[in-house]
């Protein structure tokens, strides 16, 4: 059952083992299409709504393997092809002292595809967000825990999921408008 | 996650954070710096005095790209003059900031936390300031492109063998990693602050910045991957840079420079003035703006202890260079060491001895360690000292290297200097700046430490299966 005008509900923690035991148990009712905030990371409670791995560190693994073969086939291709200097007959393929700025590439692709393959993964940047519309939401960043079920969930329904959030000992549980 | 015990060890060591601290009352703690206290007297003295220090700065430049490179004391033989001492200096100073950022977060050092965030800032400036003298240093500046490996009409490329061209992507790389490991670290403290405030406009200042984080788990899954992985990127990043720092001397073939111990000394080096800095802005700081249950002795300590198991890295590179002067049977190496001892600049090493060396051995001393004041002047003769090392490996190499006919003294010129102290108040303009605009200290991180965070339930496939 659909219900439109909702985006999912909303339900309040003020610490973090109901929070974590909360989705345990969202998780075990069937629930899927759910998510947790937190102020801080939370491993296992990541885990607990269903989330176990993510791509940040295949996507490094490709920026850094990019940069350094981008990198080394650069400075070969400048020094024995576009641009070679014979001096005193040594190697125009001077590998040894193509390192250190395939080094540094290798490094910087890596480490900028982490931050902006994270980013990219998180959907961020985001403008707007409809969990934000629920007023008691600034305290994820301070001090209290969310755990929000999706209306797009198969298994939700606004009645059934509100009774079922309510038996979570929660703080409050509020209806996130979309 | 969290060790709460290593918070609570109380006995012998100070803790990380001084017990009572709740989740709302870090955010409001430090969030409140920036959101709520007001504008004090002392600051705008301080942010006055770097801005006219800066405006100094400004005027300088503006003569040195006007004039060129002659207004400063350079000349043949000592080509490489202030600007290049203070390119080494400034950049072995950011490097404490990755230290305490990346080594110490793969090392699980759970006291960098409180740190981390101003000395990370510390390095972003001090990249800054250092990544500003190689450009200033270029007969025409407006043309320093052309380091760059860019498809061109003139038909030629940078020469990748040159120790300089590496110095150029070590540092560009250096300044953009630092950069995004600070604002990495930045974002969820960003989106606190605008969860923070009730100002309409620093609302959506804080929100743009923060790019619409809503601290959803599976984000910070993947933020902590990414920065665990910016960590192990930049470990070996940091020692990275101050190495081929060391390479634009070491390839060389000047006396005193070409030396296979040059890398590892200036890492050491580097992580010496590092530390030194650290403490010279976190001991005004945890004072001023009552966050010493933040920045404890503890981390004071610590910082301390690193400072000295540098210097003695550092002491050792001194006795290494000078045994193999002597060793080396190279006449022109053996001149080298009488020279500093004996030339008309042996001032500058006997007081780099007794600053870098004599004076930090006080930091045996446990009253000493946790005494603030003392150790705000150790960190500062730690930094002249610093400085002088740079100065007698570039000044006093050059100025007399093999043929006699060659000798020559190098003299700074008031332009030297002004540009010198002109990036000190540019970097201190920023630290100002910073502490007004920013939160200083991770307000995620630090919630990590505490109690409260601790998880006790048993993991998800364990419910799963009952």
């Amino acid at each position: 059952m659909k219900d439109t005008g909702t985006y999912g509900l909303m339900a309040e923690f003020d610490e973090v083992n109901a929070a974590i035991v909360a989705a345990q148990n969202a998780y075990g009712a069937g629930y899927r299409k759910m998510d947790a905030y937190a102020p801080f990371p939370v491993e296992e409670l990541s885990e607990a709504v269903g989330f176990q791995k993510n791509g940040v560190a295949l996507v490094c693994l490709v920026g850094g393997l990019l940069g350094c073969t981008g990198a080394f086939i650069l400075q070969w291709w400048i020094n024995t092809i576009s641009y070679p200097v014979n001096i005193g007959g040594r190697p125009l393929n001077s590998w040894p002292s193509f390192i250190i700025v395939t080094f540094e590439m290798t490094i910087l692709f890596s480490g900028l595809s982490a931050v902006f393959g994270m980013l990219a993964l998180n959907g961020l940047p985001m403008p707007y967000h409809p969990v934000f519309n629920v007023p008691q939401f600034d305290r994820a960043s301070k001090d209290r825990f969310f755990l929000v079920i999706f209306s797009s969930d198969k298994n939700f329904d606004a009645l059934r999921t509100r009774q079922f959030l309510e038996s979570l000992n929660p703080i409050s549980v509020a209806e996130v408008p979309s | 996650m969290a060790k709460p015990t290593e918070v609570e060890v109380g006995e012998q060591k100070a803790p990380v954070i001084r017990p009572g601290h709740t989740f709302a009352s870090l955010t409001e703690k430090i969030g409140g710096i920036v959101l709520k206290r007001p504008i004090m007297g002392g600051w705008i003295f301080g942010m006055f005095i770097c801005f006219v220090i800066l405006q100094w700065f400004l005027l300088a430049v503006c003569w040195l790209f006007y004039k060129g490179v002659g207004v400063w004391g350079v000349n043949i033989p000592v080509g490489w003059g202030f600007a290049i001492v203070n390119f080494v200096w400034w950049i072995g100073i950011g490097h404490a900031g990755t230290l305490i950022s990346a080594i110490l977060l793969l090392l699980r050092q759970q006291w960098r936390n409180s740190i981390n965030r101003f000395a990370e800032a510390m390095t972003l400036f001090a990249v800054a300031c250092a990544g500003m003298f190689p450009i200033f240093h270029l007969g025409r500046p407006w043309l320093f492109y052309w380091l760059f490996p860019y498809p061109n009409t003139m038909t030629y490329w940078p020469n990748f063998r040159s120790p300089l061209v590496w110095d150029v992507f070590a540092v560009t790389t250096y300044l953009t990693i630092s950069l995004v490991f600070w604002f990495v670290g930045l974002i969820p403290d960003l989106a606190s602050m605008r969860d923070q405030t009730s100002n309409k406009a620093l609302k959506f200042v804080f929100g743009a910045m923060a790019m619409g984080w809503r601290n959803s788990v599976r984000h910070w899954n993947r933020y902590e991957t990414a920065y665990l992985l910016l960590g192990g990127l930049a470990t070996p990043l940091v020692l990275s840079v101050h190495t081929v720092v060391s390479f634009d001397f070491s390839v060389g073939i000047v006396p005193g420079w070409h030396t296979t111990i040059f890398p590892p000394y200036f890492v050491a080096g580097a992580i010496y003035s590092g530390f030194a800095m650290v403490l010279v802005l976190a001991i005004p700081i945890r004072k001023f703006y009552g966050i010493e249950d933040l920045i404890t002795m503890r981390h004071i300590e610590n910082s301390a202890m690193v400072m000295l198991a540098t210097g003695w890295i550092v002491c050792y590179g001194y006795a290494f260079e000078a045994f193999m002067n002597w060793y080396g049977g190279d006449p022109y190496e053996s001149f080298l060491r009488w020279n500093r001892l004996h030339g008309p600049y042996a001032w500058s090493y006997y007081t780099l001895l007794f600053t870098n060396l004599v004076v930090p051995q006080v930091l045996w001393f446990k009253t000493v360690r946790t005494n603030p004041l003392l150790l705000f002047f150790v960190s500062l003769d730690v930094l002249v000292g610093m400085w002088l090392e740079r100065f007698v490996i570039v000044i006093v190499s050059l100025s007399r290297d093999f043929l006699n006919s060659s000798f020559g003294q190098y003299y700074p010129t008031q332009w030297d200097w002004a540009i010198f102290i002109g990036t000190l108040g540019f970097f201190s303009a920023c630290m100002f700046l910073f502490l007004r605009l920013l939160p200083a200290v991770s307000i995620s991180e630090l919630k990590t430490l505490l109690p409260e965070a601790e998880v006790k339930v048993a993991h998800a496939e364990e419910v799963h299966d009952l």
